[in-house]
């Protein structure tokens, strides 16, 4: 797909029951707002029948029930707020800090990380730890969130070979993106820490410690 | 009331219609991958379409009924036996105290489901007892059934519940179970990333089902659909049904399990009305092929099969 302009939306149907908004073909915070900002606006004045939002980095699949509304009704729903945005003003992000145990145990392949990019481990703790990363998405598995970019200092390829194990909390590296494992999987990232903080826990109100549109902050335990 | 799982079955699960509304935080709706069979079971035996019920395939659970209970069975690839007796599929039957309830299998594979009156009652699980295995969510304590297990039984609602024994859908009302099958799909969301070419063998090739499918995708093999240029695109979410193409240009159509999202275009995606009848091809086997209809005719054709369930029922005059 080519745009022409990143600020006229796509509409497409996704089979009988949603549809995807595409705002663009890049990774961008400020496009990533825009798709987060018509979910509020779809929430703020909800159609009867309409379902799930579901944000991408740069898109919103919006569900509906197709056995109350039809399409050209949630289309022009959504056209309607999309013409609303531009005068919506953003609200503040939350900010979520993520207490990390750097190093050792909990982050194997620290000494590695830093090894490779001739850094010393304390910088590559500070450098991992000095800014806030938007959740764009979430995704993968339940609790997952898909962070803002690293400091490209930190760029580091996947392991070659998967660990079959990575405990919850675990927080790694992978390219130029960073996150958290929710819940014990397999997992081809660089461990540099672990958190405690549980970010997904179904029998816990909220069952979430983070949502799209969230700020990340990692806070070194020392 | 409960039912006593004499044995488990092969992968034996709880479902219901899924697990909606946390899509955005990365959880699988999960729910019955032949959504059909488990609403006819639940219309037959009176519980409503968002009762849960047993998911099972290539070998089935025995269970022993606690009390007299209802049940009806739905699906493909199996046959109701209760206490000895055939029932066979898409029928009410009484199960009375003790008596074992029992599944023969059939050579043609697939899902089979069980619903009970008043429905299996696990707790809720973000809103859902659908069972999803690789986060441990829902069901009964997130796993598989096991040999020992007891199944908890809602209470009746609706009154005397044997006034359905025999209740029975006539196979007109059910979907065109077999293979080959015809799939019908809305094109896109991202038809215009494949080469008119890669377009045309999708919707002109015969697909076979691959064995390594399970309850998050079906895998297919076939002519190869090429892309237009990359098959690379940012996550977005990904719908029941979606048929994504990887770059090796052999698609996968995103089931009940799939992750929230994913990376790879979209050639098109399943109609509802479709699912069931992809779900029950079997894997190494089955056959497929694509036909393209717009949205208003897939959504006529999901609401005919829900017509269908309901104006279906014989008491034994059909």
């Amino acid at each position: 797909m080519t745009f022409v302009d990143d600020s006229s939306p796509q509409i497409a149907p996704v089979g009988d029951g949603a549809l995807l908004v595409t705002f663009g073909t890049v990774i961008s915070p400020a496009i990533n707002r825009r798709v987060l900002a018509l979910v509020a606006a779809l929430e703020a004045e909800p159609l009867d029948g309409s379902a799930e939002l579901v944000p991408g980095y740069a898109s919103l699949l919006v569900y509906y029930d197709c056995l109350q509304l039809g399409y050209d009704q949630v289309e022009a729903w959504v056209r309607q707020r999309l013409a609303a945005l531009e005068f919506q003003p953003a609200g503040p992000a939350r900010r979520v800090e993520i207490q990390v145990h750097y190093g050792g145990e909990y982050g194997p392949d620290l000494p590695y990380v830093a090894h490779a990019h001739g850094l010393t481990p304390a910088d590559v703790i500070r450098l991992h730890s000095q800014r806030d990363y938007p959740v764009y998405m979430m995704g993968f598995t339940p609790g997952f969130p898909y962070l803002g970019e690293m400091d490209p200092l930190l760029a580091t390829p996947r392991l070659s070979t998967p660990r079959s194990r990575v405990p919850a909390g675990s927080v790694g590296i992978a390219g130029e993106q960073t996150g958290i494992y929710p819940l014990d999987s397999p997992g081809g990232w660089r461990i540099i820490g672990w958190t405690p903080q549980r970010l997904f826990d179904p029998h816990r109100q909220p069952p979430f410690l983070l949502a799209p549109g969230d700020l990340v902050r990692f806070i070194p335990v020392v | 009331m409960s039912l006593q799982v004499l044995s488990p079955g092969f992968l034996t699960t709880i479902q219901d219609p899924g697990r909606f509304g946390y899509q955005r935080f990365g959880v699988p709706p999960s729910g019955a991958m032949d959504w059909f069979a488990l609403h006819a079971a639940n219309h037959l035996v009176g519980n409503s379409p968002a009762a849960a019920g047993l998911e099972f395939t290539l070998q089935a659970p025995e269970l022993a009924a606690e009390e007299d209970c209802l049940v009806a069975a739905a699906g493909c690839g199996f046959d109701l036996w209760i206490a000895g007796r055939w029932v066979g599929l898409w029928m009410a039957a009484r199960v009375r105290r003790g008596e074992v309830i029992q599944f023969g299998a059939r050579p043609e594979g697939g899902w089979g489901y069980l619903s009970v009156a008043g429905g299996v009652d696990t707790p809720l699980v973000l809103g859902s007892r659908s069972t999803y295995l690789r986060a441990g969510l829902g069901g009964l304590q997130g796993r598989a059934l096991a040999a020992g297990d007891r199944l908890p039984i809602g209470a009746l609602t609706g009154g005397d519940p044997f006034t359905r024994v025999g209740a029975y859908l006539v196979p007109r009302a059910r979907p065109g179970y077999g293979s080959p099958v015809e799939l019908s799909v809305v094109p896109g969301p991202q038809d215009q990333a494949f080469s008119p070419h890669g377009q045309a063998v999708f919707f002109s090739s015969t697909y076979r089902v691959s064995p390594t499918s399970d309850r998050s995708g079906y895998r297919l093999t076939g002519e190869r659909i090429t892309h237009q240029n990359s098959a690379d695109l940012l996550s977005e979410g990904m719908a029941h049904g979606a048929v994504q193409v990887p770059a090796d240009g052999q698609p996968i159509v995103m089931m009940s399990d799939r992750p929230t999202t994913g990376g790879y275009p979209k050639i098109a995606t399943l109609a509802r009305a479709s699912l069931p009848l992809l779900a029950q091809c079997q894997p190494g086997s089955g056959e497929v092929r694509f036909r393209p209809v717009s949205v208003q005719d897939a959504q006529a054709a999901y609401r005919r099969l829900l017509v269908q369930v309901e104006e279906g029922i014989s008491y034994g005059e059909d």
